[in-house]
C-alpha cells in the first residue's frame, strides 16, 4: 500500500516497536513498510496479531537515520525495535555521518 | 521534525540518565518526560510561553513544555529596563509568562505571571494528556535580536528549522553518561537555546550557571566535572584573566568553544596556553540561522598554530569550515559570487536557514538569506568573518573593515579593547578613528598604536585619531555597541577645538 510521506510524518511499526520519523522524503507515493508490513500512524493502531517478516528484521537503533540507495528517502529512528524500514522490499540502510565537533 | 518528538527520543532512550539538575531536583530523560507533560498542561488555550529571567537548571523544561502545548517558547531578556521589557512582553498576545523571583515582580503587563521554581513545584502529579501537533512548520522559538541599532526585532524559528540544525550537526546519545555541558550564556541567546537542544539530543547533562563570573565558571568546571562548555568572547578573555598561573587547572574540560563575536587573537592564543588538553571549537551563526553554519574544530587550530604557511596560520582567526547541509555564496555589491578569497556580503541557503522575522521572510526566491556579514571564503573553504556589512568603513571611496584595523590594535600588548569606527568628513567620505581600553597598568601613546597599524597595514587605513576609554559599550554576549562609539566620536569631533 504507497503511502505519501513528508517531513515529519511519524510511523509506528504495525509488527513491533520501532518508531521512526521521515526527515526526507520524495515528492509523490513511496511502497514503505516497517518489518514487512506497512506502518500505521500511531501507536494505538497496531492490533498485536503480526510479527516482524523474514528478512525484515535485524533492528533499528535508536536516534540512527536509515535512507535508500539514492537517498531520496530519510527516516530517524525514534524508538528501537526489530522491524527494519524498507521501499519496495529493499531495506534502508543506516547512514554513515560525519563527526562535528560539538560548538555549543 | 518537530521538538515533541526529541522529548519522546531524550524520554525512551535516556530514561535512566540524569540529563538535567543536581540532587534532589535532578531529571532523568524519563522524568523530563512526565515533567514536561505536566507542564504543558498548564499551557492550554495560552498563545505562547515567555521566559524573563535568569539561566535555570530546569529550564530546557520550559521550552520543551511549550513545544508538547504547541505554542513558541519567547526568552527575553530579564536585563532589559521596566518599560522596554514589558513592551517585548506585550508583543506576545495571550502569553503565559514564567519568570524568576526577581524578575517577576516587574512584569505588569497583565498577562498571568509564574515564578517559574514555584510553577515547577505546583505542576500537577496527574495531569490531562495532551496530543502535541507534532506539525513542524509550527514556530518553536522567538528571539528577540539584540536591537544594537533599531528596535528588536522578533525573529521566528520553527521545529524544521532546529531540527535540521540538531539532525545535521549532532549525533543521537553521542555523549558518554559522564559528559556534562557548563551553560553560561543567557537564555534569551540564540546560543543559550542551541546548547539546550544540542546537548539534550546527544544525551549530556547540562549544568547551568545562574550569571556569568569568570571564578565561578572555573570553579563549576571543576567541581561539576564539566566535560564541555561554550562561552562569548567577553566571557574567554575574562576568563583568561582570572585563571592567573601556567594553567587553568581543568583536566575534565575536553570541548570549550566559543562563538558570538569576534574574539581577539592575543586572548585566543593565551587561552590555548592556559587549557593545554582541551580542544578548542569555534562557531559562527546567527539567530536567523538557527545557531551555527561554520565550526573551527580542534584540528584546525592545532594546524593553524603549528603552521609556517601565513594562509594557513591565518585561519585560528576564521570560522573555519561551513557545515555540510549549508550552502554558502559570497557576493560583491551587484549580487554576483566573487572567486574564492575575496571578500563580499555572506549569502547562506539550508533547511536550518530561517530567515525570518514577525514582519516576513527575507529569503529571497530561490532561498537565500543574505547575513549582512562581510567576510571570504580562502581556497581551501575556511569562512572569514569581517563584520557587519552597514559598519564598513567607506573612505576615499576604499571599503575598509573596522576588524581588520581592530586585529593590529589588540595585538599590541598594551590594548585589552579596540573599536574603530568611520565618522563623516568633508574630504574622503569617512575618516577612520579608534576608541582603545588599555589593559590594566598598562600604557601607550596614540602615536605608538598608529605607527602598529601603519607598519602592518597602510596609510589610508590607519586611524587618524586614537582615543582612549576606561570602557566601551557592549551587549552582554559581548558584541560592541559601535553605534554608541561612533556616534559618541561623531560628537566629540563636531565640537570646535579647544583653545
Amino acid at each position: 500500500m504507497p503511502i505519501a510521506l513528508k517531513p515529519g510524518t511519524r510511523l509506528f511499526s504495525a509488527v513491533c516497536v520501532t518508531e521512526m520519523i521521515t526527515v526526507k522524503a520524495p515528492a509523490g507515493e513511496v511502497e514503505l513498510t516497517i518489518g514487512g508490513a506497512p506502518p500505521v500512524s500511531s501507536a494505538a493502531e497496531r492490533d498485536g496479531s503480526g510479527s516482524v517478516a523474514e528478512g525484515h528484521g535485524g533492528g533499528v537503533a535508536m536516534g540512527k537515520r536509515y535512507v535508500d540507495d539514492d537517498d531520496t528517502v530519510e527516516l530517524l529512528c525514534t524508538k528501537a525495535g526489530d522491524g527494519v524500514p524498507a521501499i519496495g522490499g529493499v531495506a534502508l540502510v543506516l547512514k554513515e555521518t560525519k563527526a562535528l565537533p560539538a560548538s555549543d | 521534525m518537530h521538538l515533541a518528538s526529541l522529548v519522546e527520543m531524550v524520554e525512551s532512550g535516556f530514561d535512566e540518565r540524569v540529563l538535567l539538575g543536581e540532587g534532589a531536583d535532578a531529571l532523568t530523560g524519563a522524568a523530563i518526560g512526565s515533567t514536561v507533560r505536566s507542564g504543558a498542561s498548564t499551557l492550554s488555550g495560552f498563545s505562547a510561553l515567555v521566559y524573563v529571567g535568569e539561566n535555570h537548571p530546569l529550564l530546557p523544561v520550559a521550552l520543551f513544555a511549550a513545544a508538547w502545548a504547541g505554542i513558541p517558547f519567547v526568552p527575553v531578556n530579564y536585563r532589559l529596563e521596566d518599560h522596554q521589557l514589558n513592551s517585548l512582553v506585550a508583543r506576545q498576545p495571550n502569553a503565559f509568562v514564567l519568570a524568576d523571583e526577581h524578575t517577576a515582580p516587574r512584569i505588569s503587563t497583565g498577562a498571568p505571571v509564574h515564578v517559574f521554581d514555584e510553577w515547577l513545584r505546583s505542576l500537577p502529579a496527574d495531569p490531562p494528556a495532551i496530543d502535541p501537533p507534532f506539525d513542524d512548520d509550527e514556530v518553536a522559538i522567538v528571539l528577540y535580536t539584540s536591537g544594537t541599532t533599531s528596535e528588536p526585532k522578533s525573529a521566528l524559528l520553527r521545529h524544521r528549522h532546529l531540527m535540521a540544525y540538531l539532525l545535521g550537526t549532532v549525533e543521537f546519545g553521542g555523549a558518554a553518561p559522564d559528559e556534562a555541558a557548563l551553560v553560561s550564556v543567557p537564555p534569551y541567546h540564540i546560543a543559550g537555546m542551541a546548547n539546550m537542544l544540542s546537548n539534550t539530543f546527544a544525551g549530556r547533562r547540562l549544568v547551568y550557571l545562574r550569571a556569568f563570573e569568570p571564578t565561578h565558571w572555573l570553579e563549576a568546571v571543576r567541581r561539576e566535572g564539566i566535560t564541555n562548555a561554550m562561552v562569548v568572547p567577553t566571557m574567554l578573555s575574562r576568563i583568561v584573566d582570572a585563571v592567573g598561573g601556567s594553567s587553568a587547572d581543568v583536566p575534565t574540560l575536553r570541548s570549550l568553544s566559543y562563538g558570538g563575536a569576534k574574539v581577539s587573537e592575543r586572548v585566543l592564543l593565551e587561552a590555548l596556553r592556559l587549557f593545554p588538553d582541551t580542544g578548542f571549537v569555534n562557531a559562527y551563526g546567527l539567530t536567523e540561522t538557527a545557531s551555527t553554519i561554520a565550526v573551527l574544530g580542534p584540528d584546525d587550530h592545532r594546524a593553524a598554530i603549528a603552521s609556517d604557511d601565513p594562509l594557513v596560520r591565518r585561519r585560528l582567526g576564521s570560522a573555519g569550515q561551513v557545515l555540510p547541509m549549508v550552502e554558502i555564496e559570497i557576493r560583491d555589491e551587484l549580487d554576483q559570487p566573487v572567486a574564492a578569497g575575496e571578500p563580499g556580503i555572506i549569502f547562506l541557503r539550508g533547511e536550518q536557514i530561517s530567515g525570518e522575522y514577525a514582519s516576513g521572510s527575507l529569503l529571497d526566491d530561490d532561498g537565500w538569506f543574505c547575513t549582512r556579514d562581510r567576510g571570504f571564503v580562502d581556497a581551501e573553504g575556511y569562512l572569514f568573518i569581517e563584520g557587519r556589512a552597514d559598519d564598513t568603513i567607506i573612505r576615499g571611496g576604499e571599503n575598509i573593515a573596522p576588524a581588520e584595523i581592530e586585529e593590529v590594535l589588540l595585538r599590541h600588548a598594551a590594548v585589552a579593547e579596540a573599536c574603530v569606527v568611520g565618522i563623516p568628513d568633508d574630504e574622503w567620505g569617512q575618516r577612520i578613528l579608534a576608541a582603545v581600553v588599555l589593559r590594566e597598568g598598562a600604557s601607550v601613546t596614540a602615536a605608538e598604536l598608529q605607527d602598529a597599524v601603519r607598519a602592518e597595514l597602510r596609510g589610508s587605513k590607519t586611524p587618524e585619531e586614537i582615543v582612549f576609554r576606561d570602557v566601551l559599550p557592549h551587549t552582554e554576549t559581548g558584541k560592541m555597541l559601535r553605534r554608541i562609539v561612533q556616534q559618541e566620536l561623531a560628537a566629540a569631533a563636531a565640537q570646535p577645538t579647544p583653545s
